[in-house]
């Protein structure tokens, strides 16, 4: 029998929801160990980072590399994994976009760092001891992975095959790729998007929509939104209309706002920006017609204040990718 | 400084000016030859309603210090609301930008009318005024050589939604 191709998953700056994700394929799990040699991942398997150091370069046949890069470490295993791997995939969000774990480029590492082990109301640290790369001790000194100013998305460190986006990427969307593998079927160019669609989640969203007017927003837990028509016209900032579509529209189809997990739709280079472009056409501006600069000052100040968190809410799951990266130091 | 040798910063700002009112406005300035600093790349746009914001994020990306976005005063859109619109987008925009650690005086939003060559003049001036104590944007604003050597070019020849 010939030897089957070798597939690899890592985990960088990530929770392991990649993974979770990857295991709820549930009996399809079995097509994948037919199909290939499931050789590495940390977080199932016991193979240990010699062992893909002993593989020659283009070893692995294809490997999802899913969480962003936030140590030294992250970064040597991207590295390593690029040359060890024929296709490497960005799996999940923080891996295209930076997701979650980039949101602490909106401080650098030095207010993290007091954040966390200084300021910290449940930590005691009367040494004042936080990580450094190198101590030095009696018996030598110890070295830890370099934790970077900046977290990045994996294409910022290493070159990168294909993305499949997502928080996580969907069961049904990861098979369907792997399912193309698998017969062989062509993934697109390189440096594609798979696993998702091209459009707005709005696309794949079965509430109704109509004419987008709003008199304010809302949080989700100022509102029982209807389960008929559009969460964004009732007033909840639902990120879906400046989200990929391939999730299926789940949130909506369950009464709470897409929060913008797939990143930013085909052609769109920047959410966040793409979200402050929707929110500004859709806030009706009849109740603005006729008033005066001044009174239009304090008019835009009003509906403002209903958004608290416009960083963490249009970039939650794509700061680092987005144009600027981050807070400017 | 010139005696120094080195060089003071020259802010690079890039203009959106809306063609039926401030656009207009630029050339009452021009012809009346009411002098104004050289730091502004105009792009003339239909209305100032079809700058998206992420035009104004990838001016920051090719090396703009500042981003100006002068519309008709509110009233005056040729497209009725193109110009309110385009007010909630920058004000939306500059509450994003501060949690991004980017100074509002970055990005201004300002009603010049056609007839307003002397207030276009004096909002070129306090922008590069602002700018200049400002500083750069990025430590590098080279990049935008570029956008004047070809006549906008670099904003209309490539894909930047």
């Amino acid at each position: 029998m010939a030897e089957k191709p070798k597939l690899g998953m890592y985990w960088a700056s990530s929770c392991g929801g990649c993974e979770i994700s990857l295991v709820n394929l549930d009996e399809k799990i079995l097509d994948i160990a037919a199909n290939f040699d499931f050789v590495f991942c940390p977080c199932l398997l016991d193979t240990k980072k010699a062992d893909i150091e002993a593989m020659p370069d283009g070893g692995l046949a294809l490997t999802f590399f899913n969480g962003a890069i936030r140590t030294a470490e992250n970064e040597e295993m991207a590295r390593l994994l690029r040359a060890k791997s024929q296709t490497l995939a960005a799996f999940g969000a923080c891996a295209c976009e930076g997701s979650i774990p980039g949101l602490a480029n909106l401080s650098g590492r030095e207010d993290l760092f007091k954040a966390v082990y200084l300021d910290n109301p449940s930590t005691q640290n009367q040494m004042k001891t936080i990580p450094q790369a190198f101590t030095g001790v009696p018996e030598g000194g110890l070295r830890i992975p370099e934790f970077c100013e900046r977290v990045k998305t994996l294409k910022d460190v290493v070159a990168v095959d294909y993305f499949l986006p997502g928080c996580p990427p969907e069961p049904s969307r990861v098979w369907s790729v792997v399912e193309a593998i698998i017969s062989g079927k062509p993934l697109g160019p390189k440096g594609g998007v798979i696993g998702a669609g091209d459009c707005a989640v709005c696309d794949e969203c079965p509430r109704t929509k109509k004419d987008k007017r709003l008199k304010r927003f809302f949080r989700t837990w100022e509102i029982v939104p209807d389960t008929e028509s559009c969460l964004l016209e009732q007033g909840l900032v639902c990120m879906g209309i400046a989200t990929r579509s391939g999730c299926g529209g789940l949130c909506p189809r369950v009464n709470m706002p897409c929060t913008g997990c797939y990143g930013p739709p085909a052609g769109v280079s920047d959410q966040g920006a793409k979200m402050v472009g929707a929110l500004g056409s859709i806030l009706d501006v009849e109740p603005l017609r006729g008033l005066s600069e001044e009174d239009l000052e304090r008019e835009i100040e009003g509906r403002r204040a209903f958004l608290p968190d416009p960083a963490g809410t249009f970039y939650k799951y794509s700061l680092p990718g987005s144009i600027l990266k981050g807070a400017r130091k | 400084m010139a005696d120094s040798g080195i060089l003071a910063f020259e802010p690079k700002v890039v203009g959106f000016l809306c063609n039926w009112c401030s656009y207009a406005g630029a050339d009452k300035a021009g012809a009346a030859q009411i002098p104004y600093p050289p730091n502004v790349n105009i792009i003339r746009v239909a209305c100032t309603g079809r700058v998206d914001p992420v035009f104004i994020l990838k001016a920051f990306e090719m090396g703009a210090d500042g981003v100006l976005i002068l519309a008709c005063h509110p009233g005056d859109c040729h497209y009725k609301e193109g110009n309110l619109r385009a007010f909630q987008r920058h004000r939306i925009l500059l509450r994003l930008l501060r949690d991004l650690g980017v100074e509002e005086e970055r990005v201004r939003f300002d009603y010049v009318s056609a007839g307003e060559g002397d207030k276009f003049v004096k909002v070129i001036s306090e922008t590069v005024e602002a700018l200049r104590n400002l500083g750069p944007m990025n430590g590098d604003s080279s990049k935008i050589h570029a956008l004047s050597d070809d006549s906008h070019g670099g904003f209309h020849g490539q894909h930047i939604a």
